[in-house]
């Protein structure tokens, strides 16, 4: 098995990778949490704060400018990696979940009302679900949910049926967190579409593994959060339509999102994107983000993707050995995440003692606690893979499984 | 302090002292788990869970004829488990007073608190937290 990614040679760009835990080597297998950063990110942060630090679009000063172009040249980046149409199409947010809060308080707030339908998918992260059932309940709308079958996939024909009940707006992941499930998008879009209803896509799970293209997808709506793409934490991303975002009011009030501000005329608001980038923006966060997409490009969209499920493939054979042992999501097409739970054992003790031996996986329910109730179980290990994974860090996770299940169960 | 919480957290000091690393001290942690007595099935309610843990943790007390305190737990990981059965070794037994005030130096002493994850210490603190309200309340109730 190889791939075209050398991933041994990547992980040399990150510095954390070299450190140590609980006196092992560190194996860090917790990507889909967040990822680790690359130095060329590391640098764009540190060089920004060493030398053009200031406030954006306020300054008359050098400063301001450079630290402004920088700014705006990172939306660009954006905007080109995602294929948006312009970059004022690209609004920055702190994070995926702050996103979806913005689109919920804002296109929510006015196109849902009483007795409107919003459908949801099962395996959506609590981060597309709670902002929802909180509009839901604010404006008496009702959420639907589109069932996963066992293998992980989407119930397609229960999407039919949801769909036919005309909702006002079809969220899903595009990747899930938890199973690694690649959706559809595209052809989930349309027949949302069809049926009347916007679509908001979570991106999150997407970005760091495949290509988007945004106008392709034709959603109204994607988001992401930079630190799952080799960006940093803080800074993220809302892509919508020029037509919603223009008839959508501002959520949050402040400077930098006005046009004139006055007690006796009242205020107006600026136009795109700066519109819904209330207050001073994580300026550090967007410009390293804009490096991080451009370190994923300079890989390569589909090589990160060949490698990542090559890797998982991996796992998979390895701990397949286990007696007992059964994965969480197996869906033909899925990105680098090995969901599991070994009968007689508890996900907790074995993330416990991975930890032990070094080996960082998450386990619980992932922010995906219905999924986990649709799977009657408490939570599962998660490994989950970024480009720097190699074929030997998988063995350290197969043998130290082994090890822990063998622990746990004597 | 209780003679007797001193005696029993040096003794649990000790039994650690001589571990190499931290998967023989889980090995031992376990151990001590699945040698705790579970607790019932129908015991296991949802007013015994302790919340704050990413597994389940149920936790019981009694008095016993002396009025010293009886603690029970179980939980579904086993390596939780094990750490409860430390708690429980350290206060059961123990009269009401002596657990609510306990200094529980021992889970510094043996690394617990540096080297537990941040799920666990939380974990592991609502339990700590737990037993030592039902020493509060245990108290009260004596001195109606
Ligand atoms: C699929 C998905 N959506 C949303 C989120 C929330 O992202 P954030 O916490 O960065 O806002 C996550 C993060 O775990 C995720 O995996």
């Amino acid at each position: 098995m190889s791939s075209a990614l050398d991933a041994s040679a990547l992980r040399l760009q990150f510095p954390i990778l070299n450190r140590e835990v609980n006196g092992k080597p560190l194996v860090y297998l917790d990507h889909a949490a967040s990822s680790q950063k690359p130095i060329a990110v590391i640098e764009a942060q540190r060089e920004y704060l060493m030398h053009y630090h200031a406030n954006v679009h306020r300054g008359v000063h050098a400063l301001s400018q450079q630290a402004t172009d920088a700014f705006e040249n990172a939306r660009t980046i954006v905007q080109q990696h995602i294929g948006a149409a312009e970059s004022s199409e690209v609004i920055w947010t702190a994070g995926a979940t702050d996103a979806i809060n913005l689109v919920a308080q804002t296109w929510g707030r006015d196109q849902i009302g009483r007795g409107d339908t919003i459908v949801l998918t099962r395996m959506e992260h609590h981060a597309n679900i709670v902002p929802w059932q909180m509009l839901a309940e604010e404006v008496g709308a009702s959420i639907e949910v589109v069932d996963v079958q066992d293998d992980g996939t989407l119930d397609a024909e229960q999407l039919q049926q949801k769909l036919a009940q005309r909702p006002k707006l079809f969220a899903f992941t595009h990747v899930s967190n938890t199973l690694g499930t690649v959706n559809d998008a595209q052809a989930l879009t349309a027949l949302a579409k069809s049926a009347g209803a916007a679509v908001l896509i979570d991106g999150c799970q997407a970005i760091p593994h495949m290509e988007v293209d945004v106008q392709a997808l034709d959603c109204d709506f994607y988001i992401f959060s930079g630190h799952k793409a080799y960006g940093p934490t803080g800074i993220g991303v809302l892509y919508g339509k020029r037509e919603l975002l223009e008839a959508m009011r501002p959520w949050r009030g402040g400077g930098e999102m006005i046009d004139v501000v006055s007690f006796e005329n009242g205020t107006t608001y600026a136009g795109l994107p700066h519109k819904f980038e209330a207050g001073t923006p994580h300026i550090s966060g967007a410009i390293a983000l804009g490096v991080a997409l451009n370190w994923l490009n300079g890989i390569g969209a589909d090589a990160i993707m060949d490698h990542e499920t090559m890797v998982a493939a991996h796992a998979r054979k390895g701990l397949s050995s286990i007696e007992g042992i059964r994965f969480i999501g197996n869906a033909p097409l899925a990105s680098g995440v090995v969901s599991f739970v070994v009968d007689g054992t508890h996900p907790y003790d074995i993330g416990t003692l991975l930890d032990s031996q070094g080996v960082a996986v998450r386990t619980g329910h992932h922010c995906t606690q219905p999924l986990m109730e649709r799977y009657g179980i408490p939570g599962t290990v998660r490994a989950s893979f970024g480009a720097y994974n190699t074929l030997q860090e998988v063995d350290t996770l197969v043998s130290g499984t082994i090890r822990a299940v063998r622990m746990l169960r004597d | 302090m209780s003679d007797l919480l001193q005696q029993r957290q040096h003794e649990i000091a000790e039994e650690f002292e001589f571990f190499e690393d931290w998967m023989e001290r889980y090995e031992h942690i376990i151990e001590l788990g699945k040698e705790l007595a579970p607790i019932s099935e129908d015991e296991k309610l949802e007013e015994h869970l302790i919340r704050g843990c990413q597994s389940r943790v149920w936790l019981l007390a009694d008095k016993d004829d002396a009025g010293n305190v009886k603690f029970r737990a179980d939980s579904d990981a086993i390596i939780t488990k094990g750490l409860a059965a430390l708690m429980v070794r350290v206060l059961s037994g123990l009269s009401p007073a002596a657990v609510a005030q306990a200094n529980l130096w021992f889970i510094e002493k043996i690394g617990l608190d540096a080297h537990l994850s941040p799920t666990r210490a939380n974990g592991l603190r609502s339990m700590v937290q737990q037993m030592k309200y039902y020493g509060v309340a245990f108290q009260s109730q004596k001195q109606v």
